[in-house]
């Protein structure tokens, strides 16, 4: 095999170990604590449905974008656990933007999104800069400022809040139908469509990719990510890599709420999804930072919380048994992830000195005596 | 000399082999008790492998240790320790806020307690063998040479009658050097066995009984001290003639490419690392840069390179006041830098080879395009380096990490030959590379030098900076102290002068 397709196939073969060892480690605690394993395999790797696919879909489409938020981070190193406080500050800001409706139909739709990346990067750049004026690990600082970020919109809520018809809950006040983002439909029959905004989550993936990959930033931010002594040394300026790479990370995380906002809550209330910006470390640890690899494991895990949904009801076993079977994923993959790329260096080493040994007996043999 | 009584360390068809490498290839030596054995061979060739196999380190693939006519096996080296065998590394492993007592007794405490009998030991064994050392002396206080003795002495107060010694004299000034030797002397006459590496081969000479020639991982000959010239054994060594880095004449012209003017820079701890710095180097002038380890050599590099903020001072690079410029912005005006750590500030070694030719280069042709990566441009120059440079690779594909040392530097050095720098700086161009390596690095600083360029080297090799420099300057706690002319001094002269002691003269 040349040394790029072996490249590839440990790429695809170690997550795919992965998770066999999750499946098994979760059925040895289903097995100790007396559930029908084999019935819980069976219910969660069914056929969906095509209303449970729109859902898993859907819930796809928001870890999607928490990975993509994180992952940005990962590259250079910094490790943005204050998404899940960004999206929910920056959705109530969307929320709130949008319901006031200063501008009519979908210029009111941009102009909320346009706030909502702008407020995510904010929080986001707070972290960014305690961490190049005064040395704060952006770890701490992130995890502050998502408790910071509960009150915050807690207390801006209660300021801003109309009551929600028919019920005891308070909200932003609703955002007009003409500036909702119409679904894309799946199948046939109800709950069959699919947030119209999985169409900008593929762009921003599509971004990430050609930011990263094709743009002298891009390389920067990589290179920082690799070696800072070295990108120090290459003339880049890894303080303002940090705060520009924090900020991107905020505006992305700022979108995290938008898919549920626009395409299904239309309001920000006391109900809205939390918890989101945590499953994006792991999607994004799962998809290796890749946006193809975030895609997948952003669908695996959505698949799971879909198909595990039922289990209460049909097999009396707890639905969170799929937390157990997340956890162990997001482990045993960061496992073979290390122990296949330490095995792909050692083998590329080895390939290295056949190829120069051949090459230099070859030129040993015609160099004139 | 073959009576087996003698033998110190007998080692039979030691191979070692590590992926891309193979260290050691069926290695056989016979080191005899009482004398000073010396493990010669050019950089890569499996010296401090096979070293590193006596001690524990590592386990051979194969082979067998005899040590004192008994058959061992050392899995750590507190088996090597128990067997008598102790070793010095090449960086010491010395707790600085701690005495040199406190040091010893680290971790042998259960031999003779920490208290009054380790202090007796230390002391005893200190002047039975000349060592000089004093218990309650911190370590932070002592000077290079005196930390080397403390490191012999923890290796002798565990007990070891054969002490290994890893290129002992790399961080030594020639006088130093001569001290060392004395020491080795000594233990040899009180009957202890010292295995000595070095690729200094005058030295190896001066001090060894027996010397063993490593070429490729294997042994090529064992010969008697007395009975070679230091040229035969360097052509031992690389099979074939040693290169030297022969100077050449003169192309200084007139023109000032770098100026540096009251440069100085005060550590965090308040130290002044470089005070009042001021040097001019000219088109087509090499000027070395001479001193021993840590005495603000890496902090000008940085300073000049932009690397250090707090730097205060001038550096102008043809006439342009480059003071308050990034290190970006100095790159681009044509600084090319080749650090004195590979691979912590020259690459990205988990990148291919052709990201690297982008790294250090981000914003110049023909690596990008306007806010773009040229991935198709910088990939087809990365070829051209790989040719021109002679990069020993398979493709410009694999990971930096893959290639063994002199070709990751080989590519460096073509990295920052590109895009027509004026001014080179390069520190310790040729540290850790084999001898081939060395002379086609050399060879590109020579002919670089004759199109023009200007070169500050800093090396911590006399010969390289005598063979390259037009103009040597001594630096000395963060002071230029001395300017020599290469063609007229002698490595002795350098040597005081890097001391200091040439100031009292």
């Amino acid at each position: 095999m040349t040394p790029r397709s072996t490249r590839v196939a440990l790429m695809v073969g170690a997550p795919v170990l992965a998770l066999v060892a999750a499946f098994l480690i979760t059925s040895i605690v289903l097995t100790v604590a007396g559930d029908p394993a084999v019935d819980v395999w069976t219910q969660i790797l069914s056929v969906p449905q095509s209303r449970n696919v729109a859902n898993i879909i859907n819930s796809a489409t928001v870890y999607y974008l928490s990975g993509l938020a994180v992952a940005i981070g990962f590259r250079m190193n910094l490790f943005n656990i204050g998404v899940d406080g960004q999206y929910r500050l920056a959705a109530f800001v969307a929320a709130y933007v949008a319901g006031e409706a200063w501008v009519p139909s979908y210029l009111n739709t941009v102009l909320a999104i346009v706030a909502a990346v702008m407020v995510g990067a904010a929080w986001a750049g707070i972290a960014g800069l305690l961490r190049v004026t005064r040395g704060v690990s952006e770890v701490i600082s992130t995890i502050m400022l998502n408790a910071i970020s509960t009150s915050l919109v807690a207390f801006l809520l209660r300021q801003a809040a109309v009551d929600v018809q028919g019920s005891n809950n308070i909200g932003t006040k609703p955002i007009p139908r003409g500036s909702w983002i119409p679904g894309i439909s799946v199948g046939s029959g109800p709950g069959t469509e699919v947030y119209g905004f999985i169409v900008i989550a593929a762009l921003l993936g599509i971004g990430y990719s050609v930011l990263l990959n094709r743009t002298r930033f891009g390389f920067d931010l990589r290179a920082t990510g690799h070696s800072e002594p070295a990108a120090v040394a290459s003339g880049i300026s890894v303080r303002r890599m940090v705060l520009v790479s924090m900020l991107l990370s905020g505006a992305v995380a700022g979108t995290v709420g938008l898919p549920i906002l626009f395409g299904d809550a239309h309001s920000y209330g006391v109900t809205f999804q939390s918890g989101l910006g945590f499953a994006g470390i792991a999607i994004a640890l799962l998809g290796r930072n890749h946006p193809v690899g975030i895609a997948l494991g952003a669908l695996l895990f959505a698949y799971l919380d879909e198909q595990a949904n039922p289990l209460q009801i049909l097999l009396n076993v707890s639905p969170y048994i799929v937390k157990i079977t997340q956890g162990t994923i997001v482990l045993t993959v960061v496992i073979a992830y290390e122990v296949v790329r330490r095995y792909g260096v050692r083998l590329e080493q080895r390939q290295v000195a056949r190829a120069l040994e051949v090459r230099g007996s070859d030129s040993a043999a015609k160099a004139p005596a | 000399m073959t009576d087996d009584g003698d033998v110190a360390v007998r080692l039979r068809g030691i191979g070692k082999r590590f992926p891309g490498v193979i260290a050691n290839d069926d290695v056989s030596l016979v080191v005899h008790r009482g004398t000073v054995h010396a493990i010669v061979g050019e950089n890569g060739a499996g010296k401090s492998t096979l070293m590193k196999i006596l001690y524990g380190v590592q386990k051979p693939d194969s082979g067998t240790i005899e040590v004192n006519g008994k058959p061992v096996r050392l899995g750590s080296p507190s088996d090597a320790i128990a067997a008598g065998i102790g070793m010095v590394f090449q960086h010491f492993m010395l707790a600085d806020n701690l005495t040199v007592q406190e040091n010893v007794v680290l971790g042998a405490e259960r031999l003779h307690g920490i208290g009054r009998a380790a202090r007796a030991e230390i002391t005893r064994i200190s002047s039975a063998y000349g060592l000089g050392v004093e218990p309650d002396e911190l370590v932070e206080d002592l000077g290079v040479g005196a930390r080397q003795r403390v490191e012999i002495l923890k290796v002798l107060y565990r007990g070891a009658r054969t002490v290994i010694l890893d290129e002992p004299t790399s961080v030594l000034v020639p006088q130093e050097v001569d001290e060392l030797f004395d020491n080795l002397r000594e233990l040899k006459q009180e009957g202890l066995t010292v295995i000595f590496i070095s690729h200094k081969l005058d030295e190896v000479l001066s001090v060894a009984d027996e010397v063993t020639v490593i070429r490729r991982g294997t042994t090529v000959d064992t010969v008697p001290a007395g009975s070679v010239t230091s040229q035969q054994l360097a052509t031992m060594m690389v099979g074939s003639e040693l290169p030297t880095p022969a100077t050449e004449s003169s192309t200084v012209t007139g023109d000032d490419v770098l100026e540096v003017h009251g440069l100085g820079l005060v550590a965090s701890s308040g130290r002044r690392v470089l005070d009042d710095i001021a040097l001019t180097i000219h088109r087509g002038e090499v000027l070395g840069i001479a001193g021993v380890e840590g005495n603000g050599q890496a902090e000008l590099v940085e300073a000049i390179m932009g690397m250090r903020p707090q730097a205060i001072g001038r550096v102008l690079l043809a006439g342009v006041d480059l003071s308050g410029a990034s290190t970006r912005e100095r790159r681009e005006r044509g600084i090319g830098y080749i650090p004195e750590d590979r691979h912590r500030h020259g690459l990205l070694l988990d990148a291919p080879l052709w990201e690297n030719r982008i790294l250090g280069h981000q914003t110049q042709e023909p690596n990008v395009k306007g806010a773009f990566i040229a991935k198709g441009a910088a990939r087809d120059d990365t070829s051209r380096i790989v040719e021109t440079y002679d990069v020993r690779t398979p493709g410009i594909d694999v990971l930096a990490r893959a290639l063994s040392g002199g070709n990751q530097q080989k590519l460096i050095v073509g990295r920052e030959m590109s895009g027509d720098p004026v001014l080179l700086i390069a520190s310790h161009p040729t540290r850790g590379v084999d001898v081939g390596a060395q002379a086609a690095i050399w060879d590109h600083i020579k002919d670089a030098r004759r199109r023009g360029l200007a070169v500050l080297l800093v090396s911590a090799d006399l010969d390289e900076l005598i063979g390259l420099s037009d103009r040597i300057d001594v630096i000395l706690r963060g002071h230029l102290v001395a300017s020599f002319d290469p063609d007229d001094v002698t490595p002795e002269q350098l040597g005081s002068a890097m001391t200091g002691a040439g100031q009292a003269a």
